[in-house]
């Protein structure tokens, strides 16, 4: 952990009890926005575990706190109370520079919209990131991952939404993460693209033992996850163990 | 307030930092508009007004001795509305404060103050009684400047004599609005005075009785005046009668008019590039604007706006800029303007000089304004009426890109993925990229002009008064002397060395041109007061035949080989046929030069010698003025330090002033292009900025993305702005150049190396502030709003 110190960590959170079998655990992580009477409780004390290797769908209706979550354990938000921590890190006391550190190093974002640089063609938009990371693939290896091997040298603006979210995921699996995050990646696909998407996230899980959250409102993605987070009112109303992970293929919505 | 209108207001204030950057640099503008009309319109008007009341002549002339009754002759003349005839002489006045004699010109005064020409304006005190012919008034600057008072002694010698006058007042006459002292470089308060003392007291120490030698005339209405001064010359020539001059050749007037003049030239050089520059800054702006605002033109239409009130409303985010710019540039000229005020005051004596401004200025100063925001927002407003409401609600199609070919791919092969992504928005938008540069490089050839005027005046300095004039004191005598007189000037204590000079007062004439000027007699090469061409290298003056300056040959037109005609204006008066037998590059003023020996020759005034330049111990200097306060044939004596002290001092205040007010300003110029340009590639890139923070960049290097096109246009923009600097002060130092002074084009590259480092730091200032808003950048609601 080159990012955190962790004698601090430890001092800052005496009492709790950290696991470093589980990437993430979170112990009453509350996010709140304004305060006093217009206060928005986004997230109300959420307690979990995440281990290494899950992939977990975290499900609700917008607004349940599902991408708030998402983003403070990205390390693009942060709580209001409560703590969040990543191999034992305590995410929620990190600086920003080390938070930036951690987004550089350990994981990976997949958005609704791809998030690509416009200026930048698929291969450069891959090594864009490939070099400032540490131990990162090929930028073609990466796209021939993701099936996009002959569209390297194309602009986003060439390229159609779903290979423009392939283009998304071959950059953030370029680094090697550790986790991914996904925030909707097919909700602005049609159901045929879609599942190519959900495939790419499923295989990668798979063959790289990468950890994959997916935050979506789309029950049927549920079906390939170890397991599924139903949010509600900025809680986790219930988890549901899939006994078999089905195939994204299969899914239909 | 309508609805449409509050929503003005609040974009306005969304994008108040950019708002502000723009009003600022149109206040910058207007404000050098108001300033510099406001300045033009009051000085001509108090000058005009003064001129008026006070009766300033039309006509002047000088005679060696005329009878009074030839004044009855030239009244007669045709067109002539009054004619007075004055006695004044030069003289010292010695100022126990200070080390060297004063010089003095001394100028009668009429016997009726309400019909007297070029009347004096009594500032404290009052008028000498007729009837004594020991009192006297003194120029106020003067007074004020070696702390004279009402009632104090002033010892002077004039004509040879000593004698003691009293200070009964002090005054200002429109004669001498810009009182310089014959021969000297510029105005010296504690070193020169008018003195006015009734007409009796002076023709008893002049030695003119029922005479006079100095005649003043107010033309009628639509008189010509070249008629009149041809009959002057015709009635005055049998007593020593000099050509007699037009208002034109007035020096104290000349000063006047050429500085209007160079108002004028920067009026039209400022107003267009600030003028531009806010127009360049409004089209990116509002044009970023419209572009933001697709979907909300496209509610507005859907929900009835006409094109037309759509349009307005962005032409209203210009017009309310502009008017806003116009209204702090107003305040600003105001201020500017009473500023710039005293400082004229200083070069500048009026009875009254006060700052106004009229309607014409306030009527330039809006009105450009107001026609800039049209021209400014014009795309803008025609891009907004011509959106359809559809099409504006369909978000804007993904920009397109394109990679460079040829040798710029190649490059681009090797640049860092973050460094590619600069160039290729910035190539995607080469029309906003050049407004961009255009706009800074005007900030830096503002700088660049700004510092060529600095090296320009430096060098005109370093020229005068170290290469050229070498002396450590220069004295002037009354009339010319014999040369033994500079056996004299060198047995005083700690003088080491006199070099004497002949000077003559002529009027040159070739072909239908003519010029008053004069011609300096040397001997063999002169060491203390050198003659030099404009590479400096010394200039060997021909032991016959004239020497003249490039610029007294354009203004005669006058080539090598012409012979000139050059009538002397002084003793005999004889009219000479010289050669041209050289042109030299001066720097400064008109010069021309003859040997001594051969302009005494043709004078039929063998060794005569009219000055001299003398080295001595700087020890001794002080003890050495002192002692000339005590030779009677002295007419001026000048120390180059107290000279050059002198000068320093105006310039800082006159041309220091204005360049320390330019200089602000291009700064301005360039913090307001820069900022606006990182703001809108900010607002245009907030959504990648976001994205990279997203991906584990650092807020350096995610700002890169911004900042780095800034550096970019600055860089860029650099020698685009040295290229602007040149031509305008190139231009500048033709249009203000006249044979008072020549502007030197010095090509001075320490000037851009110093205007560069004010447009870096103008642009570090601005990425400063830009980083700043980077970092407030919040990563979450960046990524859910896109435009």
């Amino acid at each position: 952990m080159p990012f955190v110190k962790a004698r601090k960590k430890v001092e800052r959170s005496p009492t709790a009890s950290v696991s470093a079998a589980h990437v993430f655990e979170t112990r009453g992580l509350t996010k709140t926005y304004g305060s006093g009477p217009s206060a928005v409780h986004a997230l109300r004390g959420v307690d979990l575990e995440i281990k290494r290797g899950e992939l977990i769908v975290l499900l609700g209706p917008s607004g349940s706190g599902k991408s708030t979550l998402l983003n403070i354990l990205g390390g693009i938000d942060r709580g209001s109370e409560g703590e969040a921590f990543y191999e034992g890190s305590c995410l929620t006391s990190m600086t920003d520079r080390q938070l930036t550190n951690y987004r550089r190093h350990h994981v990976g974002f997949i958005f609704q919209f791809y998030n690509l640089m416009p200026s930048l063609t698929a291969e450069e938009n891959v090594s864009l990131v490939a070099e400032v990371a540490d131990d990162p693939l090929e930028p073609r290896e990466a796209l021939s991952m993701v099936g996009l091997g002959e569209r390297a040298g194309h602009f986003p603006s060439e390229l159609s939404g779903g290979e423009q979210q392939r283009v998304a995921i071959a950059r953030a699996i370029a680094k090697n993460p550790n986790v991914l995050f996904c925030d909707e990646p097919t909700g602005a696909l049609d159901s045929k693209t879609g599942i190519t998407v959900l495939k790419v996230l499923a295989d990668l899980n798979e063959r790289l033992g990468t950890t994959v959250l997916i935050v979506t409102h789309a029950a049927a993605t549920a079906a390939m996850a170890d397991r599924v987070m139903h949010f509600s009112d900025g809680a986790i109303r219930e988890i549901v163990r899939n006994v078999t992970k089905a195939d994204p293929e299969s899914i239909v919505w | 307030m309508r609805t449409i209108d509050r929503k003005l207001v609040r974009d306005l204030w969304a994008i108040k930092g950019q708002s502000l950057a723009i009003i600022l640099v149109q206040a910058a503008g207007i404000s050098l508009l108001v300033m510099s009309l406001g300045m033009i319109a009051s000085l001509s008007q108090t000058m005009e007004a003064y001129y008026d009341r006070y009766r300033f002549g039309d006509v002047f002339a000088s005679a060696t001795r005329a009878p009074i009754l030839t004044l009855l002759e030239i009244r007669a003349i045709d067109g002539v509305a009054a004619a007075e005839g004055r006695v004044v002489g030069g003289g010292l006045v010695d100022i126990p404060t200070i080390d060297a004699p004063v010089s003095a010109s001394f100028v009668s005064l009429g016997e009726d103050p309400r019909s007297e020409l070029n009347g004096v304006h009594i500032v404290q005190g009052r008028r000498p009684n007729p009837v004594r012919t020991d009192e006297v008034l003194v120029l106020n600057a003067f007074a004020e400047a070696v702390g004279l008072e009402l009632g104090d002694t002033v010892s002077v010698v004039a004509y040879g004599k000593k004698r003691q006058f009293r200070m009964v007042g002090t005054a200002l006459s429109p004669e001498f609005i810009y009182a310089i002292a014959p021969g000297a470089p510029t105005v010296d308060d504690d070193r020169f005075t008018i003195i006015w003392a009734p007409k009796e007291a002076l023709e008893a120490a002049f030695d003119m009785d029922g005479a006079f030698n100095d005649l003043v005339v107010r033309l009628d209405r639509g008189a010509g005046e070249a008629e009149v001064t041809a009959r002057i010359d015709r009635v005055l020539s049998p007593f020593g009668g000099r050509d007699a001059f037009g208002r034109n050749d007035q020096i104290s007037n000349k000063f006047l008019t050429e500085e209007l003049k160079q108002l004028r030239v920067m009026t039209f050089l400022m107003t267009p590039i600030f003028m531009g520059v806010t127009i360049f800054l409004l089209n990116v702006v509002i044009g970023r604007l419209v572009q933001t605002e697709r979907e909300q033109i496209g509610l507005l239409k859907a929900f009835g706006y006409t094109d037309g009130e759509v349009g307005l409303h962005y032409a209203k985010f210009a017009l309310i800029l502009a008017f806003l710019g116009a209204l702090v540039g107003w305040g600003g000229g105001l201020y500017l303007g009473r500023v710039i005020t005293r400082v004229y005051q200083s070069y500048y004596s009026f009875p009254f000089l006060i700052f106004e401004t009229d309607f014409r200025t306030a009527a330039y100063a809006f009105g450009l304004s107001l026609l800039g925001a049209g021209v400014g927002a014009f795309g803008a407003v025609r891009s907004a009426i011509g959106l359809q409401p559809a099409v504006a609600m369909r978000p804007p199609a993904p920009e397109r890109f394109a990679k460079a070919g040829g040798i710029f791919g190649a490059v681009s092969k090797r640049l860092d993925g973050l460094t590619r992504m600069v160039l290729r928005q910035m190539t995607r938008r080469p029309v906003r990229a050049g407004t961009l540069i255009l706009g800074i490089g005007a900030a830096m050839g503002l700088s660049v002009m700004m510092e060529f005027n600095r090296a320009a005046i430096g060098q005109i300095l370093d020229v005068s008064f170290h290469v050229v004039d070498r002396s450590d004191l220069t004295v002037r005598f009354r009339e010319p002397l014999h040369e033994r007189v500079t056996l004299e000037l060198g047995r005083l204590g700690g003088v080491r060395h006199v070099e004497a000079f002949r000077s003559v007062a002529v009027s040159f004439r070739h072909g239908t041109e003519e010029y008053l000027g004069g011609i300096t007699g040397v001997d063999g090469q002169p060491r203390l007061n050198r003659i030099v061409d404009e590479s400096l290298r010394d200039v060997v003056v021909p032991e016959e035949g004239l020497l003249i300056s490039s610029s007294l040959s354009r203004l005669l037109g006058a080539e090598v080989g012409d012979v000139m005609t050059v009538e002397v204006r002084e003793g005999r008066q004889p009219s000479l046929e010289i050669e041209i037998v050289g042109i030299m590059d001066a720097m400064i003023g008109t010069p021309a030069y003859m040997s001594r020996s051969a302009i005494n020759r043709l004078l039929l005034e063998p060794g005569r010698v009219s000055g001299a330049y003398l080295a001595s111990d700087s020890s001794a200097l002080a003890a050495l003025q002192r002692q000339m306060k005590e030779i009677p044939q002295l007419s001026n004596v000048s120390a180059r330090s107290d000279v050059l002290t002198n000068f320093e001092e105006l310039l800082e205040e006159g041309p220091g002033t204005f360049r320390t007010i330019m200089t602000l300003f291009a700064g301005l110029i360039a913090v307001g292009v820069v900022y606006n340009g990182a703001r809108i590639t900010f607002g245009e890139r907030r959504y990648d900025l976001a994205s990279l923070r997203v991906l584990g960049f650092t807020r350096a290097e995610a700002s890169y993305v911004v900042t780095g096109e800034i550096m970019i246009l600055v860089i860029l923009a650099l020698p685009v702005g040295a290229l602007i600097g040149t031509l305008i002060w190139s231009y500048i130092s033709v249009a203000m150049s006249n044979e008072l002074y020549q502007v030197p084009t010095v090509w001075n590259p320490a000037g851009f190396g110093a205007a560069a480092i004010i447009v870096l730091l103008s642009g570090a200032v601005s990425v400063l502030m830009i980083r700043r808003d980077i970092g407030r950048l919040d990563m979450v609601s960046a990524l859910k709003a896109r435009d």
